[in-house]
């Protein structure tokens, strides 16, 4: 090595441990935010009378935060793994357009690459919206989605822990997972602003309901995804013809 | 009563599932870019797929039952009322379900 090379590689260490911490004051708010949420998700595989180790594992292989709510009911209720396989994927078809704007070109290296994609949640999607992030280094990126990763593990294994104290005269509290899909449908509505839309949702959640309880997700989900190509379909043969 | 494979399993479909529509996309960035359906499907489905799922995790409430659908339903008006005003996720979420525990649990009791 020559003198230039060890002060590259220096100035190089420096840089990764500024551009690391970069990461963490962008990042650190939106771990404050999914405090309550880590929790409730540790507290409810407790309260579902799944082992606690679930929310960890959860939380570090799945990472995907409505997803894992919804896979511990499902788990609970010992669902069937095509249940769990088009809920997956339609729960978290949305991420799919995380890749028109997400900066993995700043990413470099197959393995970074890969953890980059596998930890793409909503937030890491959120925190990278904006035009400056397609100059950010890899450092910081990272930084950012990994800090994340580790503080959801940690609070969701803390829940777990917190779960078993509750007593067992709480009942309930998997009203949580019905709020946070509600909010987040209120928050995904001002998206389009369109009253039609969810109205058609409730609409094929209602009829699935009644046709069968135990498929009612992949029905409801099926025939809403069904109405929104048909209707698409059709506009566009309308605009075409006139 | 779980059984610890079953759990395995359900969790490595899930993940797989999720990595892959995280992952592939940036393989097939370009196509997908000038994908009319896809892009009316992206801002038309996360709402919609909301509204399913909250429906889904009420499926057992009773219509017919006030002690069921009773604290249901005002859980539901204070959560979007909160939303509405505060617009904090946190705080409707929590309120929310901290009111509903509190008239579930002193129904069962």
């Amino acid at each position: 090595m020559t003198t230039t090379d060890v002060e590259t590689a220096v100035l190089d260490d420096r840089d990764t441990r500024s551009e690391v911490a970069a990461g963490w004051r962008i990042v650190l708010p939106a771990c404050a935010a999914v405090i309550p949420l880590g929790l409730a998700l540790g507290v409810l595989v407790v309260k579902s009378g799944l082992p606690w180790w679930l929310g960890p594992v959860l939380a570090a292989v799945v990472y995907a935060g409505s997803l894992e709510f919804l896979l511990v009911g499902m788990l609970a209720a010992a669902a069937p793994f095509a249940q769990i396989a088009v809920s997956s994927l339609l729960v978290n078809f949305r991420h799919v357009f995380y890749a028109l704007t997400f900066p993995l070109h700043r990413v470099t290296g197959r393995g970074w690459k890969a953890y980059s994609t596998f930890s793409l949640t909503d937030e890491a999607y959120a925190l990278t919206a904006n035009p400056e992030s397609a100059t950010w280094s890899r450092a910081r990126i990272i930084s950012i989605q990994a800090t994340f990763h580790a503080a959801w593990v940690g609070l969701v294994a803390l829940g777990a822990g917190l779960g078993t104290l509750i007593p067992s005269s709480v009942v309930g509290l998997d009203f949580a997972v019905t709020a946070l899909f509600l909010v987040l449908g209120m928050e995904a509505y001002k998206v389009r602003r369109s009253v039609p839309i969810p109205i058609l949702a409730l609409g094929c959640a209602l009829v699935a309901g009644v046709v069968s309880k135990e498929n009612m997700l992949v029905i409801a989900m099926g025939l809403f995804v069904a109405a929104l190509v048909g209707t698409h379909l059709v506009t566009m043969r309308r605009n075409r013809d006139a | 009563m779980h059984d610890p494979t079953y759990i395995l399993v359900a969790v490595l479909i899930s993940a797989s599932i999720t990595w892959l529509l995280r992952a592939l996309p940036f393989a097939m960035l370009a196509p997908l870019r000038d994908s009319r359906p896809l892009a009316v499907l992206g801002d038309r489905m996360p709402v919609g797929i909301m509204v399913i799922l909250a429906a889904y995790t009420l499926r057992d409430t009773e219509p017919s039952s006030f002690a069921s659908i009773g604290p249901v339903v005002v859980a539901l008006a204070v959560t979007i009322g909160l939303h509405l005003w505060r617009g904090s996720m946190t705080l409707s979420i929590f309120s929310g379900t901290a009111l509903y525990v509190l008239m579930a649990s002193m129904i069962a009791a």
